[in-house]
């Protein structure tokens, strides 16, 4: 970790990436102002002391509600996460135990059928199905990360599988699934923490781009990505309701990036020394 | 080689018949009644009982399967539930918004991304190589929605060089282009910063072979062993980045159809699943499906033709 905050990116990106989890951690406990009422003798303000980002259609305060906001994003987008890492880490795993045979064969076809999917084209189609709502943009999302994280893990462990400490272990008796589990998964963490950071970023982004068309979370749970669709009309003489939200957007975004390229070049002892 | 194209053929069919089976399913799910839906609430039970066997809908889940896709292969996608006209000229309408609008976005894209690609990576470590890294960090973080907000409102609205949305049609070519302009930056933007560092990291990975150094010891310059050596070889990961970014402009352009106004595919299935729509969304997904796994393809037997080491692989 120590060694992490060292790289200028990662100390950027945590401190960007910090400061909206911190920010939504806050919001339950605090927020400037509430933001459930309408209050429009205080609509459209610009940004000043009082409403530091300034106040929307409702007289509503933009900086809480992009507090509040930034809660919708990073749950949708753990969950999300969580969903690719706890189905897709145990499959790719599987199949790398199995290389070549029928389930290797049959996770590797599926995983290539996800891909062939535009992502966005069935987050609308599931949510289409099942209604718009917070819960499905998450499991719209997860499916998605499914893949990347088995695709991921069995290109790592498969080089794993070859290494000594390996087969000494299969000598010693153990079976390939608590091999997999005991030997392969701790030596792909790093692997995953980079790619669950990069995802992470991508799921803030699909949130926000699901929100937007009206397909994520509802209202009056306040979204980055409603806050910009319900903006459009009024940036020509509001220009401050979009320009919030989407920097909000693009920081954490930009700050997960930035951690997540550094770690890679941590974990990966041949980049670094290409580094120097 | 024409075994590995076979095999790739071979395997291109079972992605689209495993690709139908799961569009046809997903789409079985949403409740509701076609039928019911194209004739209204104060249609009689008979009608609609009609309607329901003359559209099959009365037959069971694999003779409607087999209807869908042996439709679909003799080009009959079926008819539109709300417009009562056959999907297939729905689509011809539209495939000439969106497939120019992706080319576009991919020329576009592609034309960022090689020259600052090759930049940063040649030199390496200098500002210009800090300045597109971090340019393209940004590129990849903003949102394409937002971006396309900021610019219809900055270039379009305020200063007027661009229309801030519609079609106008391809009779005129150069109002076509200029309408589709705005919308293919957007879309490029993301995809030119992903390109871009794809191609400065493969082309270091390149630069510090062995046989650049023998390049150079053998008397080339830097910009020759740049272009006669490092380029083709650094081109696999970009080509494979290409194919799929191709893919993504062509489905992914639905938010940005929408906010442009564009009458493309992505508007129109956008349309058809809020209309429920059904045979439309079907469809549509479909052949967006089909083109994603031939582009795929397509790019294996490019490879394939290009480094005949992969051939023996596969």
């Amino acid at each position: 970790m120590k060694r992490a905050f060292r790289i200028p990116g990662f100390s950027i990106g945590f401190v960007l990436a910090f400061t909206f989890a911190a920010a939504a951690v806050l919001s339950y406990f605090w927020t400037p102002f509430t933001v459930d009422g309408v209050d429009i003798v205080n609509k459209l303000h610009t940004p000043d002391a009082t409403n530091w980002f300034g106040t929307d259609q409702f007289g509503r305060d933009i900086f809480s509600m992009i507090m509040i906001g930034a809660r919708t994003s990073i749950a949708v987008a753990i969950v999300a996460v969580g969903i690719g890492v706890l189905l897709g880490v145990p499959l790719g795993l599987a199949a790398a135990a199995r290389k070549g045979a029928l389930l290797d064969e049959v996770i590797m076809r599926g995983n290539d059928l996800i891909f062939a999917f535009p992502a966005l084209l069935i987050a609308i189609l599931i949510t289409a199905v099942f209604g718009p709502s917070a819960v499905n943009a998450i499991i719209a999302i997860g499916i998605f990360n499914i893949p990347v994280f088995a695709r991921l893990s069995r290109g790592g462990a498969l080089s794993l599988w070859t290494r000594d400490f390996v087969l000494a272990a299969r000598v010693a008796g153990k079976s390939r699934l608590r091999i997999s589990f005991e030997h392969i998964l701790p030596n792909i963490t790093n692997l995953l923490i980079v790619q669950g950071t990069i995802q992470f970023s991508l799921g803030i982004l699909a949130e926000a781009a699901l929100s937007y068309i009206g397909l994520g979370a509802q209202p009056p749970i306040p979204s980055w990505g409603r806050m910009l669709a319900d903006s459009q009309t009024m940036v020509s003489f509001a220009p401050h309701l979009a320009l919030f939200p989407g920097l909000a957007i693009v920081l954490t975004v930009l700050g997960l990036n930035l951690m997540g390229d550094a770690l890679r070049d941590l974990f990966d002892p041949k980049l670094r020394r290409g580094r120097r | 080689m024409l075994i590995f194209t076979l095999k790739r053929l071979a395997s291109l069919g079972l992605s689209l018949i495993a690709a139908s089976v799961a569009i046809f399913f997903v789409v079985e799910i949403i409740p509701g009644d076609p039928a019911r839906l194209m004739l209204g609430i104060n249609a009689t039970q008979d009608a609609v009982d009609a309607l329901r066997s003359q559209m099959g809908l009365d037959q069971g889940l694999l003779a409607r399967y087999w209807l869908w896709v042996s439709g679909l292969v003799r080009g009959d996608f079926g008819v539109s539930y709300t417009y009562h006209v056959p999907v297939a000229e729905m689509v011809q309408g539209r495939v000439w918004v969106s497939l120019p609008l992706a080319l576009y976005a991919l020329l576009l894209s592609t034309a960022i991304a090689f020259p600052i690609g090759i930049l940063a990576a040649a030199k390496r470590g200098s500002w210009a190589d800090w300045l597109v890294m971090g340019g393209t960090q940004l590129g990849v973080a903003i949102p394409n929605f937002w971006f396309a907000m900021l610019m219809v409102s900055i270039l379009a609205i305020k200063y007027g060089l661009f229309s801030a949305g519609g079609f106008p049609g391809w009779e005129d070519p150069l109002a076509a282009m200029k309408a589709l302009t705005l919308p293919a930056v957007v879309l490029a933007l993301p995809q030119a910063s992903i390109l871009a560092r794809v191609m400065r990291s493969s082309l270091l990975d390149t630069l510090s072979e062995d046989f650049m150094r023998t390049a150079r010891a053998k008397g080339r310059s830097a910009r020759g062993a740049m272009v006669h050596h490092a380029l083709r070889n650094a081109m696999i990961p970009v080509l494979t980045i290409i194919g799929l970014q191709f893919s993504f402009l062509l489905a992914g352009a639905i938010i940005i159809e929408k906010i442009f106004f564009l009458p493309g595919l992505g508007s129109m299935i956008f349309t058809a699943i809020t209309q429920r729509d059904l045979i439309v969304v079907e469809s549509v997904v479909m052949l967006l499906v089909f083109a994603v796994i031939l582009v795929t393809f397509l790019v294996d037997i490019t490879y394939a033709m290009v480094d005949p080491r992969l051939r023996r692989r596969a």
